[in-house]
This record gives C-alpha cells, structure tokens and sequence, in this order.
C-alpha cells in the first residue's frame, strides 16, 4: 500500500507567514498578544489553503451521504425495472441504470455507507492497537519491546492485499461477509504503521528534560506516558489516520471488487464495479460512476491528510 | 561490512519463519475438508482418503505439519498441490511472468518518476512543479484496479494500441499492466525526488560552489542530483519486492498467468501447499530487497558506516 508511506513534503507556498505575522501584529498593538501554539498555528493554516478545504467538504459530504443517504435521493434503489435495464444517464436517472434496471444514481449513492464504514474502522482500530503497542514498546522497552517489534516485522512482511485475501477466506466461512469481517481483517493488517510512528515517538521523548522532571516530581509512568509522551505523536497520528481513510476505503474496493470482500445484496463501489465490468462496451456508466465517486473520496482523504502534514510541520513555521 | 549483512541475514529468518507460520496456520483454519472438496461429487473410498490425507501430512497437528513442511522446504521441496504437481514446477513456471511484470513496472517508474521529480524539484512553485504534485496526488488516489480498467478500456478496447489481455505479444503485452501496477509507486518516486532535490539545493555545499562561480548544470549534475537520488534508489530498490507482491490485482485484471493469480486460485481450492509456498516466497523476496537496499544505502552514501 504506497500511498500509507509518509513522505515530507510541502504542497503549501510560504504566503501564509507574512499574513500571520502581520495579524499577530496587529494583535500586540491592540494590547493584546495571542500565544501561537503548534496546534494554532495549524489551524490557521489548514483554514487558508484551498486544498484542506476541498478535502474537507467533499468527506463532510461522503460522511452525511454514508449516515443518510435519503438526503441525496428520494429513489428506493431496490425498485428496480427490468425493462431499463442498463439504460445510459438521463434527466430522470443522472447515473442511468444498472443490470437490474434499478437507478443506478441511488445504488452509488447508498454505496457510501460501507466504504466509510470500513474507512473509519480500519483506522480507529488500527490506531488503538498501535498507540496502545506502540506506548508501552517504547516506553518500556525491553523484551516486551523485542516481542513487539519483532511481530511488527513479521507483520510487515506479509502483502497486505493477499494476506487480506487468506484472511478472509478463513473469516468468511465462519463469520459470513460483513463490513465487520472486512475490517477485522484490514486491521490485523494494518496496526503496524500506527505502532511504529508512536513507538519512535516516544523513545525520542523519553530522555527529554521535562519526562524527567516529571519522573523526579514524583509521576507514576502511566500519567507520564499520558501527559506528555502521547500529546507529542498526536500529529504524526492524525496525518496517518487522515491518509489511511482513503488507502482503506480504497482496499475494501479492491477486496470486494475481486469477490473476496462484501457480496451482494451488500452497496458497495467495489462490487458495483466488478458486476458492471461486463457490460463496459455498450453500458460503461456502470464502471464509471462508482469509480469516480471512489476516486474522489479516496482523494479527498489523502489532499486533506497532505494538508495536515504540511500545516504540523515545524520547519514550515 | 560482512558481519552486518550476516547479522541482518540471521535477523530475516525469525521474520521469514513467522510470516509464513501465519499464513500455514491460516490456511490450516479455513473450514472445510481439502480431500472431500478434491473429490467432488462422488466421494472416494474411506482408504483412498485415508491415504491421501496421510500423504499430506494431513492427521499431524498444526506444528507438526508445519515442521515437516519447513524441513522439506530447507531442501528445495515446496511440496505438491492436490492433482499431484510440484508447487516448485508452478513456480518455476509463473516467477518469470510476475518478475517481467515487476521489472516492467520499476522501469516506468524510475523514467517517469524521475523525470517528473527533477523537473518539479529544480523548479518548485512553477506551473509544472504544480502539474505534478496534482497528478501524483491523483495517481495515488485512483485504487489500481479502476486504473486499470480504465486503461484496459482506453488504450486496449478503444484505441486498439496494446492487447486488452494475456501475454501472447511477448515484452509489449507487459506495457500496459506495467504502467498500471507502477502507477502509485511512480507518484511516490516523484515526490520523494523533487523533496529531496529541493532540500538538497538549499545546502552549503551548493552555496559554495556557486560562490565558485561553477555553472548551473555542473552543479546540479555533479553534486546534487547524486546526493538527492539516494533515497529514490533505495526506494525504487525495496519497492520490486512489493510490487512482486501486490501485482495481484493488476494480474487480475489483465489475466496474467502469474504468481499473484496462483496464489487466488490456490485459495479458492483451498490448496495449501500453493498459497504458502508462494506467499513464503513473496516474503523471502521482499526481504531480501529490503536487505540488498540497506547494504546499498551504505554503499552510496559514505556517512553510513554499519560498522
């Protein structure tokens, strides 16, 4: 999965710092000087740039469409009519319809639900797993630490798609195919990322001056780890976890497309695009729309995490 | 030098060993009776199967079988999948196929990838620094199957350039699927190379030859671009490794018969001995780029002493 890696780069321009600090100037003149934090400054940023923005609204959009799809159309997509079946886009279906003859517009709209279901999932339990893991390997180090990273390594060596496969080969059959047996699997997959990045946080945090003053001041470990080791790796976290939403909504589409992961009668842009890849010559708006609609949510995810990224880093400040 | 490569080696046994215990211990869990499936309607006589589950070790509990199984493997035996076949000959036969493919793909990526990389790098904030930063951003965000498709349909269907499927025109038929399945990893080449060139030009060193009064291009030829490719290097050496490993899809979509395509069928037969074998094999591959990446990195870069 590439698209998890971190790289650090900047998309945004340096425009932003003139404006800032004309602002906190005007600040100081009325008497008044506003302490910028990391977080703050961020903020201030993230409001500025048009790609944060972009991202922002179209997730805001995918996540009210995912909670209540009746907003976005009034057609039932299980009322179906044979007799339109596969019918192109037109002024009373925008998306046309599908095998079944059912509004095709209604069917990817519903389709929403599940991708960010799974999205959200993955990634909420991917990161308790690895804050969790990752907080204790580095803080105490030891052979908890040695037990932990190695598995962490074995992990990593498994291909995430084809372990994903096996895994839900062996899930399906006892579990059935549910959303929650997708993301169970995506999650045994993908606790590793989070887990390093908290890891090497906090052992770069451990020997600093204010872990021991902490210690000296009499802190028992676990309110250290909690007061001032984890604050420090909650940006790296959040720019992984923003990313990763998109990857994940990206791998369910990938499993099920290849009939591993929801099945039918399940909504999903995967599937829709699996059944539809038959009819590509006469009918190809059934692999267009679910496509483009799971490109753009992917996309909107990663825009939005780039931005955080760039918006946290302190040599941007 | 020697002994860390010894040391790293030893480290990838463990990992080696346990990636593919799991995947033995998966497979070993997927309900239902691999001998019963074998047989299909018409169920084969208690002493056939009682042979044959013996033949495939299949009465021993888990760690026996799994210890029989790497025993066999430290020898080169992979074992036989149920119609009696070597998993070896399977292998023998569909590595070439995902490697071309591989190799294909890392070659799309280090030319375009670079190229997209440099020219944004030397020129951070012009129109095509932007174009590239939208377009990886774009090409990472289309999951590798739609892409695919969509190159399928365009260049296959419509325009007729290159064969919808298979691998019956030799090198040319790995044109497409290796653009695909290089697709992501080309947008990370490119921005890892315009961050690092970027970075790269705003050192002393630069200063001082400028100072020199060298010219641009010698600048950047000589000094910087060699430093800032260091890591595009590294990566683009790792990455052969995962995209052995993730050419599944992209197998399956443009039915190429290789390792990837095994492994799904093999699942659905429930075929152990395949899916182990070669996702065993996926791993060793991947670490041993990984290894060959790392004793690389020292090489090119004389800070990195191991020591």
């Amino acid at each position: 999965m590439s698209d998890l890696r971190s790289d650090d780069d900047r998309v945004l321009d340096e425009r932003g710092d003139d404006t800032v600090e004309a602002e906190l100037e005007a600040l100081t003149g009325a008497g008044q000087l506003r302490q910028s934090s990391l977080w703050g400054d961020a903020w201030r940023k993230l409001r500025r740039s048009p790609l944060f923005i972009f991202g922002a609204v179209i997730s805001m959009v995918l996540v009210l469409m995912s909670l209540f799809p009746q907003l976005f159309t009034r057609t039932d997509p299980r009322a179906c009519d044979l007799s339109k079946s596969r019918q192109g886009p037109s002024a009373e279906a925008w998306f046309g319809y599908d095998v079944q003859g059912c509004d095709y517009y209604a069917n990817v709209i519903y389709g929403a639900r599940n991708s960010i279901t799974i999205g959200f999932t993955v990634v909420i339990g991917s990161i308790i797993i690895g804050v969790v893991l990752g907080a204790l390997s580095g803080y105490y180090g030891g052979g908890l630490d040695t037990v932990i990273t190695r598995l962490t390594d074995i992990m990593f060596g498994l291909p995430t798609i084809l372990g994903a496969i096996v895994i839900l080969t062996v899930l399906n059959q006892s579990l059935g195919r549910t959303v929650w047996t997708v993301s169970l699997a995506l999650v045994v997959l993908g606790w590793m990322v989070p887990l390093r990045l908290l890891r090497s946080s906090v052992i770069s945090v451990k020997g600093a001056d204010y872990v021991s003053a902490a210690r000296a001041m009499g802190s028992r470990s676990r309110r250290i780890i909690a007061r001032h080791v984890l604050p420090n790796s909650t940006g790296p976290v959040l720019v992984y976890a923003t990313i990763a939403v998109g990857s994940y909504i990206g791998a369910e589409a990938t499993l099920s497309y290849l009939g591993i992961g929801l099945q039918l009668p399940e909504y999903s842009w995967g599937l829709q695009i699996n059944s539809g890849q038959r009819w590509v010559r006469d009918a190809p708006h059934l692999v267009l729309f679910p496509g483009i609609l799971l490109s753009i949510t992917v996309l909107s995810f990663i825009i939005m995490g780039d931005a955080l990224r760039d918006a946290l880093d302190p040599k941007n400040r | 030098m020697g002994r860390y490569i010894a040391r790293r080696a030893l480290l990838a046994v463990p990992v080696l060993l346990g990636a593919s215990f799991l995947i033995f211990a998966l497979v070993y869990a997927i309900p239902g009776d691999p001998i019963r499936a074998l047989a299909g309607d018409r169920p084969l006589p208690a002493a056939v199967q009682a042979q044959l589950r013996d033949d495939y070790n299949l009465n021993d509990p888990l760690l026996v079988q799994y210890g029989k199984y790497v025993l066999a493997l430290t020898q080169g035996d992979f074992g036989t999948d149920f119609s009696g076949r070597p998993v070896r000959d399977t292998i023998e036969q569909r590595l070439p196929i995902t490697a071309r493919l591989a190799v294909v793909a890392i070659i799309f990526e280090a030319i375009f990838g670079l190229t997209a990389g440099i020219v944004a790098g030397l020129r951070r904030g012009s129109f095509l620094d932007s174009l590239v930063l939208v377009s990886t951003t774009i090409a990472v965000s289309i999951p590798v199957f739609v892409l695919g498709f969509i190159a399928q349909v365009t260049f296959g269907l419509n325009l007729g350039w290159f064969p919808i499927a298979g691998i019956n025109q030799g090198w040319y038929s790995y044109i497409l699927p290796g653009l695909v399945l290089a697709a992501a990893s080309t947008a990370y080449v490119a921005r890892l190379t315009r961050t690092s060139l970027a970075e790269n030009l705003r050192n002393d060193y630069v200063r001082t030859a400028k100072a020199k009064g060298l010219k641009k291009r010698t600048i950047i030829g000589k000094h910087t671009l060699r430093n800032s490719l260091i890591p595009v290097v590294t990566f683009l050496g790792a990455d052969f490794g995962a995209l052995m490993a993730g050419a599944i899809v992209t197998e399956g979509v443009f039915n190429i018969p290789g390792l990837g395509r095994a492994v799904f069928d093999a699942i659905g037969r429930q075929e152990g001995a395949v899916v182990v074998g070669i996702v065993t094999l996926f791993v060793l591959v991947f670490i041993i780029f990984n290894l060959l990446v790392d004793v690389l990195y020292a090489a090119l870069d004389p800070r990195i002493r191991y020591e």
